[in-house]
Formats: structure tokens, C-alpha cells, sequence
């Protein structure tokens, strides 16, 4: 056994720096993988086994909440391989696809081992702990945990913490798929196509046949395979394509609307059935490009590492630290993964040693996900990666001009290669999509092509891809709207009790309008901004993104101590120092760097001078406009500071809970006490 | 129907049921049966809901105010 361990290192070490040595010809991407596999094995077989026993002292007999509180409903002693499955699909969702297609801009291998290390020493360590934890305590939520553990304060700093960042997450996805949908009548149809596909459905589960989602789903699935061959009909009938073609901020309301309706509508009628469809597609659509990759074998055309890692790039602004830990978070770290890992899971483990494959395993393949995104972006050819990814603002908005500086940059490409990429794939143009969906739809529809279909259904996978992203990118929208509205009606609720009442349809109006302006608000400012908007907002959703991250492990962190297991927490403290090192800086870069691409006060500074001299710099066209850049720039920088602010006090709490606790010769967490022991453990 | 591969059998029918099993769970619906199970063992006096009222009930409660969400 030894030896089998030490050849797959080997492997990995071999494959690893035969990814990162290699100069001046393609890689494969199947090194990639392999390095990933073995990097994954190992961290799972020696880390994960050294969390649960060292650690955490997992104990496969002690009763989980599942059987101590087994209800047949929400409390369920479930399978380990069904329970993971549940996990997974839980926890994938559209961050780990876009965050490594942007990052891409600085070559593969940056975000490669950021992903690696990463996941293997933060994110899944902090899945394992918070599901850990989350089982000793009955399956209790995050934001509960941190209020027994750490105080009332720190779980409503917390909490507000949470709110800020769903509405930034809601605005970031929202804004990918107008990227993805903007002037593209085959996107806009096939989407708009999911509206009556989800309210058959809807209807068919609550009258017809009533639980058989898998049925209704297949329905579903063939009835959405039809609309993406009929969007190509429409977008070939020059009527038809131009009523289905719709500017990015007529698709910035429209998503607006969509969101507050569907949010607010019985959720039988078209938020479940359209989150069954996006659940399997995403599944499935994950499936199917691992195996492309291992039957394509695509090389790796972006180099190792490009000259953008000096903060130059077109993609996002800033260097290599702090931002491209901060660009790719999910996949790598994600501080979301802590809501799920504190919400149903625990409360249907069977036996807490399942915990590290459920936990553990599930995050690393998450990763995994995001590695194959990274590789998808990587086989583009980079000169067409960088056009499809800068903003207009840099590359101007003709192919002339867009092959010309892409070129200037040192990525060749002709204007007729960017011309025949957006015809292969059925697009009129496909310039400045930015927001990770449309890149990784002309990857996967290269890879996918490969497989089946070649050249002629090129075309057909990339609005497959576009659609299965928009999908479930929507169904977040929703979902995310319900429960930011919720969290909105339980804080404002403190304020004013009649907010509270979930059932007064008043106050579900009123907070679901206040949800959905907070996140319209900045798609809008995102939609109009001449840099692309992603500039701006993925920066500050990885930034919150990690900061829960950093709360999450703070707590796992106070717990460890409190358990009296201080000589290992240094598993918790030092990704818990990473993070608030990078988000820290981060947020300091964005508020305070003098170049005014990446610093908010750079920013405004420079379109205040303009507006004192009186001019009008782009993408304002009037007085008006310019005074609503001031405003966004200042809005920003408002909310960087919340979040510094938020990471900060959370990180002050766990000190004065750590040295509390080291204070105490007792254990001072509080489990559930160790009763009924399982008769049969397994494991 | 037992399959019998790499040295050891498997029973196919057990197999697809752990699959829909994990499909249905994947969406948010626990499995009606382990309910009733569960149900005529611990709470043999209560009433069982029907198979479409659990469904409707785990509908709703994946979209209440908890769950239903995710991200990345």
C-alpha cells in the first residue's frame, strides 16, 4: 500500500512540473488532470484521515442528529453515496465555472495551484470542520453557531455580513447571464423558452402526476432540447432574430422583473420545476465535460503563465496577489459551502465518520469542476480568449480593432479567426462577453464537438452551454431573492415587528422589492459600465466570498480551542490568516490604489476632476450620468468598507473567544452530550 | 436482478433505487419510503402523509425561509 501511495505521488510531482516547467510548446490537458487526480487522492487519503482523527477526533459512534432526531423528513439517516450526491449538487453551483475562466488571463498555472492548494488546505478543510461541528449540534445554522459560540454581536455582524454578500453574488450572476444574453437572439429565445417549459412542468408535478420529478424532468429536458434547435431557427429568420434580440440593460429590467415575480409566485409553479431542470442539466453538463476532456485530450493553448500576472489585464484589474485569490474562490475556498454544510446535510448524516467523504470528498470534487473550467478556457486559442474577455472599452467593438490590439499584446489573431468563431458557434458577435459563461460555452463546445457532432453541431453545444449556465444562474436568482428576502424581513423585522410576518403579503412585497433593488442596483451599474462591470463586481463578490470563508473558519477555529484541541487548530488559523490577508488587501487595493481600474477613490477622484472642468468622460453621456459614477464609486467603496469592517470584528471576536477559552482549564463548547451510542457503526 | 462483475455481485434493482434515491434527494426529496418506515416504527398512532402531500411538503420546505440556495 505504501508503494501504490508513493507512485501516485510520483505521478503527481511528475505531471505537476511537467505542467509548470514547460516552455514554449502546448501542454496537454490531460496532465492537468492528472496532476489535479493525484493531488486530490493524497489530500484526501493522508490530510482529510489526519482532520478526522487528530483533528476533530470524528467518532463513528456517537449518535449523529439524523437518528437522534430521525423525523422521516428533514432529519433522515441517509446512504453515504446518496448523501453525497445531495451535497454536491448542493454545493456546485455557477462560481467554480467562472471564476478560473477569468483568472485564465494570467495563465493556467497560477490558477492551477491556487486551485490545488487551495482547496486541500481551506475549502474543503472548511467544509469538513463546519459539517463537523454543524453534526455535533444537531445540524444547527452557521449564523446559530456563531451566536452561541462567539456572542449575539458576532452573529449579527455576521448575518449582515451574509446579506451583503447575496446581494453582490445575486448582482455578479445576474450580470454573467446578461453578458451571455445580450444581442444574442438564439440565447434570448432558448431562455425565454425555459418560462413555459418550467410552468408545464410546474403544473404537470402539482395536478398530474404529483412527486414524479424525475419524469416531469425528462420531459423537461427533451422539451429544452427542442428550444435550443428551434433558437437556432429563430436566429436564422432575420423577423424573428430581431424580435429576440434585446440590449443588456433591457435584459438588466427583464431580469429584475423575472426575479421579483418569480420569487414571489408559489414556488410549485415555477421555481421548483426549473431548479429540478438546472440541478440534473448541471449535473449531467458536468459529467459530460470530463469525459470530452479525457477523449479529446485538448492541449493547452494560453501559455503557463502570461504577462498579464502584472495587474495589466484586460480581464480584471490588479496583480497576481491579492487578486487572483480573490477571482477564483469557488473551487479553491467558498465561504457559501458553509451555509450548506450548516444546513441539511448535517441533519441527514448516518454516521458522523461519513463527514470526511461527504465534507471533505465532495469539495475536492467541486475542484475539480473548477480545473475543468480552467481547461475549457485554456484550449481557446488566447488570442480569442482576451477578445471575448476584454472589455469594449479596451478593444474597441469591431473585429478590426479588437485582432488588432489583442495582437498588439503579443496574442495573434486574425480579425476573420474571430469572425469564423462567432459564426461557428451561431453568434453575430462575440466580442466583450466577458463574465466567464460565453468563454467557457465556446471551450466546452470545442471539447463537446470533439465528441459528438464535430463542426456542425458546434453551434448547437455553445447555446447548450449557454443555456444550462443561464439556468441555473436563474434559478439562483430566485432561490437567492426568497432567501435574501427572508434574512431582509428577520433584520428589518428587529426594527419594525410587522416586517416579520411571513405571511402578510405586504411585508413579502415590500422585502422582496427591497432585495431585488439592492441586487438590480448594481447589475444595473455593472450592465452600463463602459469596462465591463465584471471588472468591478467579481472582484467584490470573491472579496465577500472569502470573508465568509474567513468567518466560517474563525468559528471553526473558536471551537477547535474551545474543545480544547489547541494544538492542532492550526489547521483553521492559518487558512483563516490567508484569507483575511488576501481579502484584507484586496479590499485596500479597491478602495485606495491610485490607479483609478482597480481604486475606487482613483476612480471618482478622476471623474470629479472631469466634472469640475466640465467634460464628460465615458461611458457617461451626460452631467446626469457622470454625477451616477461618483455615486456607484462611492457605493463600492461603501461596501468594501462593510466588509473589511465585518471581517475585522469577526476576526477581533474569535481572538477574545480563543484567548477566553485558552483561559479555561474546562472544555467550554457546547456539543450535544455523547448518548445512545450506535449499535452497529458504519462506516 | 443480480449482476455478477469484478468478483463480486450486485443487485441491479437496489442499485437503481439508491440512483433515483440520490436523484430525487439531489432536488430535495427524501425518500417517501424511509418516511413511512420511519413513521410505522417510531409513531405507529400518527397519520402518514400521502405520497403527494410529502412531496408538496418537501417542495415547500426547500423554498422556505432555509435551503433551496446555492452558489459555488
Amino acid at each position: 500500500m505504501k508503494i501504490f501511495w508513493a507512485a501516485i505521488a510520483a505521478l503527481g510531482a511528475l505531471s505537476l512540473g511537467g505542467v509548470a516547467l514547460s516552455r514554449g510548446e502546448t501542454v496537454n490537458a490531460l496532465w492537468l488532470v492528472v496532476a489535479a487526480i493525484c493531488v486530490y487522492a493524497i489530500a484526501y487519503r493522508f490530510y482529510s484521515q489526519f482532520l478526522a482523527s487528530r483533528v476533530f477526533g470524528l467518532d463513528p459512534s456517537r449518535q449523529t442528529p439524523a437518528h437522534a432526531r430521525n423525523d422521516g423528513l428533514d432529519y433522515v439517516p441517509t446512504n453515504k453515496y446518496v448523501l453525497f450526491g445531495h451535497h454536491f449538487a448542493a454545493i456546485a453551483g455557477a462560481g467554480p465555472l467562472v471564476g478560473p475562466v477569468l483568472a485564465a488571463q494570467m495563465g493556467y498555472l497560477p490558477g492551477t495551484l491556487w486551485i490545488l492548494a487551495g482547496v486541500v488546505f481551506a475549502g474543503a478543510v472548511q467544509d469538513f470542520l463546519i459539517l463537523f461541528i454543524s453534526t455535533r449540534r444537531d445540524g444547527r445554522s452557521l449564523g446559530d453557531m456563531i451566536r452561541t459560540e462567539m456572542g449575539a454581536f458576532a452573529g449579527t455582524v455576521a448575518s449582515v455580513g451574509v446579506l451583503a454578500i447575496m446581494v453582490i453574488l445575486l448582482a455578479v450572476l445576474a450580470l454573467i447571464v446578461v453578458k451571455a444574453l445580450a444581442n444574442s437572439p438564439w440565447g434570448s429565445f432558448t431562455v425565454f423558452s425555459t418560462i413555459p417549459i418550467a410552468l408545464l412542468m410546474g403544473l404537470y408535478s402539482r395536478f398530474l402526476r404529483p412527486h414524479r420529478v424525475l419524469e416531469m424532468s425528462l420531459i423537461g429536458f427533451v422539451l429544452l432540447m427542442l428550444a435550443i434547435w428551434l433558437g437556432g431557427v429563430v436566429a436564422a429568420d432575420p423577423v424573428w432574430a430581431q424580435r429576440f434580440t434585446f440590449s443588456g440593460t433591457s435584459w438588466a429590467f427583464m431580469l429584475m422583473a423575472y426575479g421579483f415575480i418569480a420569487s414571489v409566485l408559489p414556488v410549485w409553479l415555477i421555481l421548483a420545476p426549473r431548479d429540478y431542470l438546472s440541478t440534473f442539466l448541471k449535473i449531467g453538463t458536468i459529467v459530460a465535460l470530463a469525459i470530452g476532456i479525457l477523449i479529446v485530450m485538448p492541449e493547452l493553448r494560453m501559455p503557463a503563465i502570461s504577462r498579464f500576472i502584472d495587474g495589466t489585464g484586460p480581464v480584471f484589474a490588479g496583480s497576481l496577489f491579492p487578486f487572483l485569490f480573490i477571482t477564483i474562490a469557488c473551487g479553491s475556498v467558498s465561504g457559501f459551502h458553509a451555509l450548506i454544510c450548516s444546513g441539511t446535510t448535517p441533519k441527514m448524516l448516518e454516521n458522523e465518520g461519513q463527514a470526511r467523504l461527504i465534507g471533505y470528498g465532495a469539495m475536492l470534487v467541486e475542484s475539480s469542476v473548477a480545473i475543468m473550467a480552467l481547461i475549457a478556457a485554456s484550449v481557446l486559442q488566447p488570442g480569442a480568449y482576451f477578445a471575448m474577455n476584454a472589455p469594449p472599452a479596451v478593444i474597441g467593438t469591431t473585429v478590426a480593432d479588437a485582432a488588432a490590439k489583442v495582437t498588439s499584446w503579443g496574442f495573434a489573431i486574425t480579425p476573420e479567426a474571430l469572425t469564423q468563431i462567432a459564426s461557428d458557434v451561431g453568434e453575430k458577435n462575440i466580442l466583450s462577453r466577458a463574465g466567464g459563461a460565453p468563454t467557457l460555452a465556446v471551450g466546452m463546445s470545442q471539447i463537446l464537438s470533439g465528441v459528438i457532432g464535430g463542426r456542425a453541431l458546434m453551434a448547437f453545444w455553445y447555446h447548450f452551454a449557454i443555456l444550462f449556465e443561464a439556468l441555473f444562474i436563474l434559478t439562483t436568482l430566485d432561490a437567492g431573492t426568497r432567501v435574501a428576502r427572508f434574512m431582509i424581513q428577520d433584520l428589518a423585522g428587529s426594527l419594525v415587528p410587522a416586517l416579520r410576518r411571513t405571511e402578510s403579503w405586504a411585508a413579502n412585497v415590500a422585502a422582496t422589492a427591497l432585495a431585488v433593488a439592492g441586487w438590480g442596483y448594481f447589475l444595473y451599474q455593472g450592465v452600463v459600465d463602459p469596462l465591463g462591470g465584471i471588472n468591478t463586481l467579481w472582484p467584490l463578490f470573491g472579496i465577500s466570498n472569502q470573508m465568509l470563508a474567513a468567518i466560517a473558519l474563525t468559528l471553526g477555529a473558536v471551537v477547535l480551542f474551545k474543545m480544547k484541541r489547541q494544538r492542532t487548530a492550526w489547521v483553521a488559523l492559518a487558512p483563516t490568516a490567508w484569507l483575511a490577508i488576501c481579502t484584507l488587501t484586496a479590499g485596500w487595493e479597491k478602495i485606495f490604489s491610485p490607479i483609478p481600474a482597480i481604486g475606487f477613490l482613483a476612480h471618482a477622484q478622476k471623474f470629479s476632476s472631469a466634472l469640475s472642468a466640465g467634460k464628460i468622460l465615458a461611458p457617461a453621456k451626460s452631467l446626469a450620468d457622470m454625477h451616477q459614477v461618483l455615486t456607484n464609486d462611492y457605493v463600492d467603496c461603501a461596501l468594501t468598507t462593510l466588509f473589511m469592517a465585518v471581517v475585522l470584528t469577526m476576526l477581533a471576536v474569535g481572538c477574545l473567544s480563543i484567548f477566553k477559552a485558552l483561559s479555561d482549564a474546562r472544555v467550554t463548547t457546547e456539543e450535544k452530550s455523547y448518548d445512545l451510542p450506535l449499535l452497529r457503526p458504519q462506516l | 436482478m443480480i449482476c455478477h462483475c469484478f468478483g463480486r455481485s450486485f443487485d441491479l434493482s437496489k442499485l437503481g433505487h439508491r440512483l433515483t434515491e440520490t436523484a430525487n434527494l439531489m432536488v430535495g426529496l427524501p425518500d417517501y419510503d424511509a418516511y413511512l418506515a420511519h413513521l410505522g416504527a417510531r409513531h405507529p398512532e400518527a397519520e402518514a402523509m400521502t405520497r403527494e402531500a410529502f412531496f408538496r411538503d418537501r417542495q415547500a420546505a426547500r423554498y422556505g425561509a432555509r435551503g433551496g440556495f446555492r452558489c459555488c
